[in-house]
């Protein structure tokens, strides 16, 4: 008997076993991440010691029911709020140079104002009827008076914004220094240090 | 001539498909590797507010989410239109918040704990109360890193 060769396995269904697979995974598929304000909330402490703050270094942003913002007693719209707080924090109407003192602000020195942006806090407080689109628009805000500090800054001494950095800073095919580009970051966010306290 | 009858008169050859299988399976590699399954089904209406400040959150799997919001019209007749937290994929109330996060901690490797991020997907039409409340609770069980969710867009958009 002659030997009979094998026959071809019909591969013609192999398409359609794929396409199977194809449409539950596009399906189920999720590309995107997620994104948004991240925050570190203050840990419980037992026995609190009350720090005394001067009052000139902190600004209270108040949300109340109905979604009106009360800046240091006076009602703000949303788009004023981040002038605003640029102008708290950037004040600088500490005395001389040393501890108190703030070099590099740009702010009036204003001495009814905060006295270095190491030393001003940002004081959010809301009621429990606020809603929460009101309160993350203004946690944007506060947020971007920050950023807008530290580019500014940035642009002084590096000559690009830190946005830029924290983009490069994240970027895998950027080919820099890395270590050094940490170090002026670490620089900047300790200049222009992100004090927001969230009261309950 | 007969040599020349078998070749057919003008018609045209049916097209090759036998590399069609590859094209699909380099697609179905694709989404294998891109997908994540989706782990829980919303019972909540989820529109979350917009903000421009945001930071990404990679690493999803060092991400325990905490849903917010008014229940879905299905559930309403069951639930109330008052906003309810959901975790996994059930209702719950602000005190299973603790039991939770202690059960997603112990999920993880243990040298990846310290790195949880706690990410609240709340409504945007929400009441800061409750939000405030799930605070509370996530200082309790010292899980303090959190990130408020948002679509990326213009706050003039909330």
């Amino acid at each position: 008997m002659a030997r009979r060769s094998s026959p071809e396995v019909n591969a013609g269904s192999m398409a359609d076993i794929a396409f199977l697979l194809l449409i539950f995974f596009l399906v189920t598929t999720t590309i995107e991440t997620d994104s948004g304000i991240s925050r570190k909330l203050p840990p419980i402490e037992e026995d609190q010691e009350d720090v005394i703050i001067k009052q000139r270094n902190i600004f209270t942003v108040l949300l109340n029911g109905k979604d009106q913002i009360l800046v240091e007693d006076e009602l703000m719209v949303l788009e004023d709020i981040r002038a605003a707080a640029i102008e708290f924090l950037d004040n600088g109407g500490g005395e001389g140079n040393g501890e108190d003192g703030c070099d590099y602000c740009k702010g009036d020195r204003d001495p009814s104002s905060s006295d270095n942006p190491d030393k001003a806090i940002i004081s959010l407080k809301n009621e429990r009827e606020t809603s929460y689109a009101a309160y993350i628009s203004v946690q944007n805000e506060l947020v971007a008076a920050y950023t807008h500090l530290r580019n500014v800054r940035a642009e002084d001494l590096y000559g690009e914004s830190y946005e830029e950095m924290m983009k490069n800073y994240k970027d895998v095919n950027w080919p820099g220094n890395k270590t050094t580009l940490k170090e002026k970051i670490n620089r900047l966010r300790k200049e222009y240090p992100q004090k927001l306290s969230e009261v309950q | 001539m007969s040599k020349f009858n078998k070749k057919n008169k003008g018609e045209i050859p049916a097209v090759n498909t036998a590399s069609l299988p590859d094209i699909v399976f380099m697609l179905l590699f694709f989404f294998m590797v891109a997908t994540v399954m989706r782990d829980n089904e919303l019972k909540i209406n989820n529109q979350l507010p917009a903000a421009d400040q945001v930071e990404k959150l990679d690493k999803k799997d060092l991400v325990m989410y905490i849903y917010a919001g008014k229940p879905n019209s299905g559930y309403q007749a069951q639930y109330g239109t008052e906003a309810r937290i959901q975790l996994n994929d059930k209702f719950s109330e602000v005190s299973d918040i603790p039991a939770f996060i202690y059960a997603e901690r112990e999920s993880k490797r243990e040298e990846v704990r310290p790195f949880l991020t706690t990410a609240l997907k709340v409504d945007k039409e929400t009441n800061m109360g409750i939000v405030g409340d799930i605070k509370q609770e996530l200082r309790k069980v010292n899980a303090l890193k959190i990130n408020y969710t948002t679509r990326i867009g213009d706050v003039s958009l909330n």
